[in-house]
């Protein structure tokens, strides 16, 4: 993502939208700038600020004489007054940026949008997570601090010498180039994301395992790591991972029900 | 996706209170179909779906692909620095389904969540139906309604470089939206302004709910939290 010069009149509003913080106004010139590196390529910016469409010259000219008189202006802090903030052309690796960052860009290893993971939100239809077994995502970089691949590698190689099965439908599995180790492909290492899921699968047995390498594992990390684990009910609707998780002391305050209600209706 | 998994509150804290309040007024319900298995009609599933759920006055329901009630515009003029308009157009949500997405909706209260979980029990769409809530709340739920609950994913939150997230109050505003696009930064300032009285909680909260992408923002939550903060009571 890019900031025209020309159109920016250094307002200030899309330093905070941006949800790591890679926006600052450049002294030197008196414009908004993105960070490079940084960016990760989400459009928070470009989709959710609202357009004006304003010439930048008479927006500067109308600061410039408030600045003077020490008018204090309040505008509505979540719009771009002059288009400035402008998407540019991504090529690889700098596009799988976007993928992972941008809610509405469908991954294309599994045609979901957003984090591009089912999980067990249509364990219904799929079964993917079987009784006994428990399912997890490990998102890396949530909420709002972004992680790059090397750390999301440094801890699949580690999960994969746990004998783990990674997800064969899931956007980070589809960019390993050995699955069996945790690898991912090397050009996109250094590639900054907003998130990525991890999606594993073991039998629930070892969940206290697991849980526990994933937080020994997160110190080593320059991000956070946000975990969920999921099973299948049993046929009275209760779930063994209830006992486990409040056995091992971990918080089970919230998550996510699967009603059951789904079918398969297509041939 | 793990959209609505993480939402922060006080029971995920890392030096847990003692007794944190229970959290009554934000329940998701959201729909997804299978590529291949059930995205038979999907407009027509989905749009029932949110016809069904604007019955029971959701506080917020979108559309993954396209947003919530409350969305971004690109003509505005200047006038709305004086006079904006924050009415919510869920007709926009409903209108705008055009095939493989998620949907959903959000209540902040347990009996209209209740309510539109035995409407969707009834009307049996085909599509898989989640609840994002209180594991105790969604199971509760399932008993009044019958229904047996078929996987659960529980929520262990963060572990990691923690020292990078902002406050507890800034994170239970931008985890409502769980594909980060409510800045936390953000979130700050307008909380800011508030105890500054540049703007009302209400104003405050919709400014927020404009940039998550998918309609799960909790509206009604995030003015009552961002009020408490306004003055100094959170």
């Amino acid at each position: 993502m890019r900031i025209d010069p020309e159109k920016c009149v250094a307002c200030g509003n899309c330093l905070p939208i941006c949800p790591v913080g890679a926006i600052h106004i450049d002294p030197d010139i008196g414009r908004a700038v993105v960070n490079e590196d940084g960016c990760v390529e989400c459009f928070a910016c470009f989709r959710g600020m609202s357009k004006e469409h304003l010439n930048p010259v008479m927006v500067r000219t109308i600061r410039q004489i408030a600045k003077f008189f020490r008018f204090r202006f309040d505008p509505e802090p979540d719009i771009c007054p002059t288009d400035a903030i402008v998407p540019q052309e991504l090529t690889w690796p700098r596009i799988v940026r976007r993928v992972f960052s941008d809610p509405q860009v469908p991954h294309e290893s599994t045609g979901i949008h957003g984090r591009g993971t089912a999980e067990v939100k249509t364990n219904d239809v799929t079964n993917r997570v079987k009784e006994g077994e428990a399912g997890f995502v490990v998102e890396f970089g949530r909420p709002g601090v972004g992680a790059r691949f090397r750390d999301v590698q440094q801890v699949t190689t580690a999960l994969a010498d746990c004998s783990v099965e990674f997800e064969k439908n899931n956007p980070v599995t589809s960019l390993m180039i050995d699955p069996s180790r945790g690898l991912i492909r090397e050009d996109i290492l250094n590639e900054k994301i907003l998130s990525a899921i991890v999606e594993i699968k073991t039998r629930l047995g070892q969940v206290p395992l697991i849980l526990k390498k994933i937080r020994d594992l997160s110190r080593a990390v320059d991000t956070v790591i946000s975990v969920g684990v999921s099973t299948r009910c049993d046929a009275a609707g209760n779930d063994a991972l209830h006992e486990i998780l409040e056995r091992e002391g971990y918080p089970m305050y919230r998550g996510k029900t699967n009603l059951g209600l789904g079918r398969i209706t297509t041939q | 996706m793990t959209n609505t998994l993480h939402r922060y509150s006080e029971h995920y804290a890392f030096e847990r209170t003692s007794n944190p309040e229970p959290i009554k007024d934000d329940y998701i319900v959201f729909a997804m179909a299978s590529r291949g298995l059930n995205d038979d009609n999907l407009v027509e599933k989905y749009r029932s779906f949110l016809q069904l759920a604007l019955k029971h006055k959701p506080v917020n329901m979108g559309d993954a692909t396209k947003g919530g009630i409350l969305r971004p515009r690109q003509d505005m003029n200047p006038t709305a620095h004086w006079r904006r308009d924050h009415s919510p157009d869920p007709e926009q949500v409903i209108a705008g389904i055009e095939g493989h997405t998620t949907v959903a909706a959000v209540f902040d209260n347990y009996e209209a969540m209740r309510a539109f979980v035995a409407e969707l029990e009834c009307a049996q769409l085909g599509i898989s139906i989640n609840i994002s809530a209180p594991m105790d709340d969604a199971r509760r739920c399932c008993e009044e309604t019958g229904i047996t609950r078929h996987s659960v994913e529980y929520s262990i939150g963060f572990c990691g470089r923690v020292d990078k997230l902002p406050d507890g109050t800034t994170l239970e505003l931008s985890t409502m939206c769980g594909h980060g696009m409510v800045s936390a930064n953000f979130a700050r300032k307008m909380i800011d302004w508030v105890k500054e009285n540049r703007r009302s909680p209400q104003e405050a909260a919709r400014y927020l709910a404009r940039f998550c992408i998918c309609g799960v923002f909790n509206i009604h939550r995030a003015e009552g939290i961002i009020k408490q903060a306004g003055t100094l009571k959170r």
